[in-house]
C-alpha cells in the first residue's frame, strides 16, 4: 500500500504549503482587519472612460 | 501615493463567459442524449462513437472542466482584476488560457468519442492532452500570481485565497493522478495498479469535487453574492475560518469513494472521518453565504440573480450534508453503485454549480454591457425552469436508487435471493430514469432561455473593453533597515514564497515517488494470481476503451446478496496487474468481477452482437461491429514491455513471441464458438479479445466449478 503512503505524503505536504501560507497571511497583518475588506470589495469607483477607449 | 490610472480587462472576461454558456449548452445536451440512452438504448444509433460507455466521460468532462472551467475563469478573471486592483499582469497569457482550455475541450470533445480513455473518472483524457491541460493550468496559475504581485491592495480577499488553494491543489492532484506510461500517441498505463491506482484516482477524484467544483466557486460566491446584494459578507471571520478549516479538511476525504472495496479498513475510516469532518467548515461557509442575505429578503423576491444564488448555496448546503452522510459506511453500502450517487452529484453539479454561473452571468454580462438585463420575466421564467429541473432530476434517482438497492439485497425465506436476474432490478427503476431525463430537458430549455436573454441584453448594449479604474500604488510594506537573515525578503512575498512552496512540494513528491516505483518487492502477490495472456491484455484494451467501466464495476463487496449473486468477495491480491484499476463507480448492469466462466463463450459472443438476444430487455447498447473490428497486434510487444516496466512480471524476450500465444488463444475460442454452432468469426478481432478478457476475469482465485451450476 505504498501509495496511501505517498499520498499521505504529498497530503502532508500540501498541507504545509497552506501552513505557511496561513502564518504568513497571520504574520503580515491580513487577518487583523476582519471587517473593513468585506465593505471595500462592495466600492468600485466609477472612473470616466476616455473617449475611444 | 501617487494616484494611478489603469484599465481593467473585459474582453477576456467576455471570451470566457461566452465559451461558458457554449460549453454548457453543449455539456448539458450530451448529458441528455446519455439519460435518454439509458431508457431508449437504440438511440445510441449502433455505431461506437456513440454509446454510453464513450458518451458519458464526455458529459462529464464538458459540464466539469468546459462549463464549470470556463465559468471558474471568468469570475477568477473578473473578480481578481477588481479585488486587487489591477489589470492582469499579462493579457498574452490571458488568452494563451483562453485559447489553451478551448484547445483542449476540443481535443477532449474528438477524443472521448474515439475511444481514446485512461478510464480513470474525470481523468479520462490520455497523455498528451494531459500535458497540455498541465501547461494551461500553469500558464493561468502564473498569470494569476504575478497579478497578485503587481496589486495595489495590499489585503487579499478571502476569495483569493480560495483561488489560490485551486490553482495549487489542482495542479498537484492532475500531475500525481496522471502519472502514466505511454505506449503510443494516445494510449498509455497508470503507473499505479489495482488497489493503488483506485486510492490515487478517488484521491484525485474526490478532491476534483473539492477544488475545481468547490473551492473556486466559494471564491466566486464570496465576490458575488455581496456585489449582487450590495452588501457586505455577514462575517469576514467566518469566511477565513471557513476557507483555512475546509482546505486542510478536504484533501484527507478521498477514500470514502473505496468503502467496503478491498481497500485496507485502516484507510476506509480515515476517509470517513475527515468527511464527517467536513460538514463544520462547509455548513459555515453556506450559512455565511446565506445570511448575507439577511434584511435583504426583498431583494432576493425582485432580482432573479439572487433568486440562483439563494438556491446555490441551498443546495451547496444540501449536498455538503448529504456527502457526510454517504461517507457512513451503512448508508455508502446503499449509495455506491446506486443512483444515489448521481443524484447527489446533480445537486451539486446542477443547484451549486450551475446556479452560481447563472447567477454570475445575470449580474455580470450587463455590467460589462452597460446596460440592463433584457428581460427580468426571462430570468425568472430561467429560474423556475431550472429549479423544477433540479428536483425532476433528483427526487426520480433517489426513489430508483432505494429500489434497486432493496430489490439486490432482498432474500426470500428459503435463504434464495429474490431478484436473482440483476436486469430484473433495472428494468424496474426504467420509469424513473424517464423523469430523470425529464428533469435534464427541463433544466436545458432553462439554459435556452438564459442565453436568448443574454443575448438580446448584448444586442442592446454597448461592450466596455478596457475599463478605467483608479487606485494609489501599493507602499512597500518594510523599509530596509540594512542587513538581515536571507529569509526575511521572502516572508514578506507571499508569492514567491508560494511557488518556492509547490516547488518543494513537487521534489518532495519525486523523492517519494521514485523508490517506489524503482521497487518491485512492494507488490504484494496472491500466489495464482497470474499477468493478463497478450489477448487477454489487449480485451482488457477494448474493455477501456469502449468504457465498460462506466456501467460495471469489476468489485464485489463483502456482502451476503453480493457474494450470493456475483461469487467470492473481491481481494486486494487479485489486481496487481491491473494498469489502470477498472472498479467501477456506478452499476447499471451487474458488476462482472467474477465473471470469468460463468457463461460459454458464446453467450457473449452473442449478448455482444446484440445483448436482447441473451437478455431480454436490456439497455445494454449494441456491440455488433467487435466482431468485424481487427486488434492491432504489432501493439502487443509495447503493451508487454510497458507492464513489465510497471513491474509486471512477463519473462524477458516474451514480448517477441507474444503474438505466438494471441493467435492460439484467439483459436481456442474460435474453436469453442464454432461447436456452439457460431462459424465464419474472424479471430483477430476486438469480440475475440474482449471474450478472453471476459472469461479471464475473477478467475485467480475462483474454486473450481464454484458457480458453473447458476
Amino acid at each position: 500500500m505504498e501509495a496511501l503512503f505517498l499520498l499521505i505524503a504529498i497530503s502532508l505536504v500540501v498541507a504545509l504549503a497552506f501552513l505557511a501560507g496561513f502564518l504568513w497571511a497571520v504574520k503580515s497583518k491580513q487577518f487583523d482587519d476582519d471587517y473593513t475588506p468585506s465593505v471595500r470589495m462592495l466600492f468600485d469607483d466609477e472612473t470616466k472612460n476616455e473617449p475611444g477607449k | 501615493m501617487k494616484i494611478e490610472k489603469f484599465y481593467y480587462d473585459n474582453q477576456i472576461v467576455k471570451m470566457f463567459a461566452y465559451a461558458t454558456l457554449l460549453w454548457g449548452l453543449v455539456g448539458m445536451l450530451v448529458g441528455l442524449y446519455a439519460a435518454l440512452q439509458l431508457v431508449y438504448p437504440s438511440l445510441s444509433g449502433g455505431i461506437p462513437y456513440t454509446t454510453f460507455g464513450r458518451i458519458r466521460p464526455l458529459h462529464t468532462n464538458a459540464v466539469i472542466f468546459a462549463f464549470v472551467g470556463n465559468g471558474i475563469f471568468t469570475g477568477v478573471y473578473y473578480s481578481l482584476q477588481r479585488l486587487l486592483k489591477t489589470r492582469m499582469w499579462s493579457d498574452m497569457l490571458s488568452k494563451i488560457n483562453f485559447w489553451g482550455w478551448q484547445l483542449i475541450i476540443v481535443a477532449a470533445a474528438i477524443t472521448l468519442p474515439l475511444g481514446f480513455t485512461t478510464s480513470k473518472e474525470y481523468a479520462e483524457l490520455e497523455w498528451p492532452i494531459d500535458i497540455a491541460i498541465a501547461i494551461v493550468w500553469v500558464v493561468f496559475g502564473l498569470n494569476m500570481m504575478m497579478t497578485i504581485v503587481k496589486r495595489r491592495e495590499r489585503h487579499l480577499y478571502v476569495a483569493i485565497w480560495f483561488y489560490i488553494a485551486t490553482f495549487v491543489t489542482v495542479a498537484v492532484l492532475h500531475i500525481v493522478n496522471s502519472f502514466e506510461l505511454p505506449i503510443s500517441f494516445m494510449k498509455s498505463y497508470s503507473w499505479y495498479a489495482g488497489v493503488q491506482d483506485a486510492l490515487v484516482q478517488w484521491w484525485y477524484g474526490h478532491n476534483a469535487v473539492a477544488f475545481f467544483l468547490t473551492t473556486p466557486y466559494l471564491g466566486l460566491m464570496y465576490y458575488f453574492i455581496p456585489k449582487a446584494a450590495n452588501r457586505p459578507i455577514y462575517s469576514y471571520r467566518l469566511s477565513i475560518i471557513h476557507f483555512w478549516a475546509l482546505i486542510f479538511l478536504y484533501i484527507w476525504a478521498g477514500p470514502h469513494h473505496l468503502l467496503y472495496t478491498s481497500l485496507p479498513d485502516w484507510a476506509q475510516s480515515l476517509g470517513t472521518v475527515f468527511s464527517l469532518m467536513l460538514i463544520a467548515p462547509s455548513w459555515g461557509g453556506m450559512l455565511n453565504g446565506l445570511l448575507t442575505l439577511r434584511g435583504a429578503w426583498d431583494k432576493v423576491r425582485e432580482e432573479p440573480m439572487l433568486k440562483f444564488m439563494v438556491v446555490a448555496v441551498t443546495a451547496y448546503g444540501m449536498s455538503t450534508f448529504e456527502g457526510p452522510m454517504l461517507s457512513i459506511k451503512s448508508i455508502n453500502a446503499i449509495s455506491h453503485y446506486t443512483d444515489w450517487t448521481i443524484a447527489h452529484v446533480h445537486i451539486g453539479g446542477l443547484g451549486w454549480n450551475g446556479f452560481l454561473t447563472f447567477g454570475m452571468m445575470y449580474w455580470l454580462i450587463p455590467k460589462i454591457f452597460r446596460t440592463k438585463l433584457y428581460s427580468l420575466k426571462l430570468a425568472n421564467v430561467h429560474f423556475w425552469l431550472g429549479t423544477l429541473g433540479i428536483v425532476f432530476y433528483a427526487l426520480p434517482l433517489y426513489w430508483a436508487a432505494f429500489t434497486q438497492w432493496a430489490m439486490w439485497q432482498e432474500f426470500s425465506r428459503d435463504g434464495f435471493l429474490v431478484y436473482p436476474n440483476f436486469l430484473e432490478t433495472v428494468t424496474q427503476i426504467l420509469p424513473m430514469y424517464l423523469l430523470r431525463a425529464v428533469g435534464g430537458l427541463l433544466y436545458l430549455s432553462g439554459a435556452i432561455v438564459m442565453i436568448y436573454n443574454l443575448r438580446q441584453t448584448v444586442k442592446s448594449g454597448n461592450f466596455l473593453k478596457d475599463e478605467a479604474a483608479e487606485a494609489a500604488g501599493l507602499e512597500p510594506a518594510y523599509v530596509y533597515h540594512g542587513k538581515e537573515h536571507w529569509h526575511r525578503p521572502l516572508e514578506r512575498r507571499p508569492v514567491q514564497l508560494m511557488v518556492i512552496s509547490l516547488v518543494v512540494i513537487l521534489i518532495g513528491g519525486i523523492v517519494e515517488m521514485v523508490p517506489t516505483f524503482l521497487v518491485k518487492s512492494n507488490i504484494p502477490t496472491i500466489a495464482s494470481v497470474k499477468p493478463y495472456t497478450p489477448l487477454e491484455l489487449h480485451g482488457r484494451d477494448v474493455y477501456i476503451s469502449e468504457g465498460c467501466n462506466n456501467c460495471h464495476s469489476q468489485m464485489v463487496r463483502p456482502f451476503r446478496h453480493e457474494t450470493e449473486r456475483y461469487g467470492e468477495y473481491s481481494k486486494s491480491g487479485e489486481f496487481v496487474y491491473d494498469h489502470p484499476f477498472l472498479w467501477g463507480s456506478k452499476r447499471t448492469g451487474p458488476d462482472l468481477h467474477r465473471v470469468g466462466g460463468k457463461y460459454p463463450d458464446s453467450w457473449h459472443y452473442n449478448h455482444m452482437i446484440e445483448p436482447e438476444r441473451m437478455a431480454p430487455g436490456s439497455i445494454m447498447p449494441v456491440y455488433a461491429w467487435m466482431a468485424k473490428t481487427e486488434i492491432d497486434t504489432t501493439t502487443t510487444a509495447a503493451k508487454i514491455n510497458a507492464m513489465r516496466t510497471l513491474g509486471v512480471p512477463y519473462e524477458d524476450g516474451y514480448e517477441l513471441v507474444a503474438n505466438v500465444d494471441v493467435v492460439a488463444q484467439q483459436q481456442t475460442i474460435v474453436n469453442s464458438l464454432n461447436k456452439d454452432g457460431i462459424k465464419n468469426v474472424a479471430p483477430n478481432t476486438e469480440m475475440i479479445a474482449l471474450i478472453a478478457y471476459l472469461q479471464r476475469l475473477g478467475t485467480d482465485i475462483k474454486l473450481q466449478n464454484q458457480t458453473a451450476e447458476k
